[in-house]
């Protein structure tokens, strides 16, 4: 194409506004302060007064939120509670899809759309339905101590802890674990394995050998895909975990709705945002790779 | 090439695995036909919470406001998504091109949260009223990075050369998109409107953060009954979505599976 600018122009524009415009308004406001006012933070950029306005509005801007996130202990809790229940939940995930991932794709090509299309299905019905679900199973006279209790095993208390917190992230997730494990688990080459075999190789070994590390491009994807959104998740801790269940995805909110304490919210988003930008960079340039 | 069948590990996994995910949905689907208020108690088949759903005009609103978001953002995003997927498949390199793909593929694993709070920021710092719109307008931008990338997929595969030979007998490069690459990534361009339009209808975060008084979308009515506590018409809610984005889902594969056999 020989304008190709032209047809870039428009969605380009309107990511610039709606997408990275935003992230600069962030990132100025959590060098702002909260004041009792309609919208809650100061100081606001005057540009009526020219070069005035502006440079009495960089004077006042400080890093106070960022001083009051780095004292308060809670913040710090939130922060590692994040970054534990999510490596867990993809920890767990892997474990769980693999298996999946490697026995779907064992079936012949008709089986293995159904099965393809069943493990998306879910991911098309509501987010928040299929965490509602979890809360009928799990609340203590709930479906699973039913059951347990008609097997004669003591019941378990789930909801609202951080186990509960743990199974709704592996349950949403699931099938994003499963896809991109499945799409490079399908196009291996099974000639490399009977090879493998034919020179000595246990079935066990070639598994570990060949079908494991040919596989790395999809784990990469699954744990990229998972990890980076759970870090941030506020629905499933919000609905499953307890009082004491610290995210900050919810903690976000909870400074945003609650305490209407809009820099101290953008300040989190910011650091949430630092932690994330290596795994997010990763994400991209692998995305980069298989789109090309 | 012969493919080993699955073993006994490999059916047990899968079965376990989609167990896994569909057990919590059928639960939740069967007690929505439960009489007792008690969601946990089977007290004998009933459509009484149906017949609930269908006075609450409130929930109802909330319905209305979503579908339309759905429908106006999805058309908006998939638009766009075609826009930036021929861009970032044919123009090559262009002044901007490293950033104009980070903007695409960031959304798609940004937390939900950040993304609210920030597009909410702009609409304050613009003086924008929330609403009906801002939703909208947030909605376009998120779905827009999915879409490009369902649509990216198709178009990467595309031969070129049709497109070219269009234009040698005498097409504009316009006229040879419309009238011959759009066609053949037609299904790529509905699935990246459906994908949108899911995503929309099941947005609560983000809708959460830019929605203002009079644009109750469903997820955050739902969300709000959820807080307090499991109920009945919630899951006679649920049940009717899934219901729509099953029938949905499933013929769009099936017209999809028909075309590529044709």
């Amino acid at each position: 194409m020989r304008r190709p600018w032209l047809v870039a122009a428009l969605p380009y524009a309107w990511l610039a506004v709606f997408f990275a415009l935003p992230f600069l308004l962030v990132a100025k406001l959590s060098l702002s302060h909260t004041v009792l006012a309609i919208p809650p933070y100061a100081p606001q950029l005057d540009l009526s007064k020219g070069q005035a306005g502006i440079a009495a509005f960089v004077h006042e801007l400080g890093v106070q939120a960022y001083g009051r996130l780095a004292s308060d202990r809670l913040y710090l809790v939130a922060y590692l509670s994040s970054l534990k229940l999510a490596a867990v939940a993809t920890a767990i995930l892997l474990v769980v899809g693999y298996p999946i991932a490697y026995g779907m794709s064992r079936f012949g090509p008709g089986a293995r759309q159904a099965l393809l299309m069943a493990v998306i299905l879910p991911f098309w019905t509501s987010f928040l339905i299929r965490i509602y679900a979890w809360i009928a199973i799990l609340k203590p006279a709930g479906l699973l101590n039913q059951a347990l209790g008609a097997l004669r095993l003591p019941p378990a208390h789930l909801l609202d802890t951080d186990a509960a917190v743990i199974i709704g992230l592996v349950y949403a997730y699931l099938p994003f674990m499963v896809l991109p494990l499945h799409a490079v688990l399908e196009r291996q080459d099974e000639r490399l394995i009977e090879a493998a075999e034919d020179l000595g190789c246990t079935p066990r070994q070639a598994f570990w050998r060949i079908t494991v590390p040919l596989s790395l491009p999809g784990i990469a994807a699954g744990v990229l895909l998972c990890f980076i959104p759970m870090v941030g998740e506020f629905v499933i801790p919000d609905l499953l975990g307890g009082s004491t269940t610290l995210m900050l995805g919810r903690t976000i909110w909870t400074e945003f709705f609650a305490d209407r304490d809009w820099p101290m919210a953008s300040a989190v988003a910011i650091v949430l945002l630092a932690t994330l930008a290596l795994p997010i960079a990763l994400f991209q340039r692998q995305q980069s790779k298989v789109l090309g | 090439m012969t493919r080993r069948g699955p073993t006994l590990f490999n059916r047990v996994s899968v079965g376990v695995g989609l167990g896994f995910l569909y057990a919590p949905i059928a639960l939740l689907v069967l007690y929505s036909f439960n009489a007792s208020r008690l969601v946990t108690v089977w007290a004998g088949f009933s459509t009484r919470w149906y017949q609930a759903l269908a006075e609450d005009s409130q929930m109802l609103d909330a319905v209305w406001v979503t579908l339309r978001v759905g429908l106006i953002s999805a058309t908006v995003a998939t638009v766009l998504g075609c826009l930036a997927a021929v861009a970032l498949t044919r123009s090559g390199r262009f002044p901007g091109r490293a950033l104009f793909a980070g903007m695409i593929y960031a959304p798609l694993v940004m937390p939900e949260v950040i993304l609210g709070l920030s597009l909410l920021l702009l609409f304050v710092a613009l003086g924008v009223p929330r609403g009906f719109w801002t939703v909208t307008v947030s909605h376009a931008t998120i779905t827009l990075c999915y879409a490009t990338v369902v649509i990216q997929a198709r178009l990467a595969s595309f031969d070129l050369s049709l497109e070219e030979a269009a234009q040698d007998l005498g097409c504009t490069p316009l006229m040879a998109f419309v009238k011959v690459t759009l066609p053949s990534i037609a299904p790529a361009v509905a699935a990246a409107w459906m994908l949108a339009f899911t995503l929309s209808l099941d947005d609560l975060v983000i809708a959460s953060f830019t929605s203002g008084p009079g644009a109750t979308t469903l997820p955050m009515r739902l969300y709000s009954q959820v807080r307090l506590g499991v109920n009945p018409e919630i899951n006679a809610v649920s049940t009717l979505l899934i219901a729509v984005v099953t029938v949905g889902v499933a013929a769009a594969t099936l017209i999809q599976r028909r075309r590529t056999r044709a």
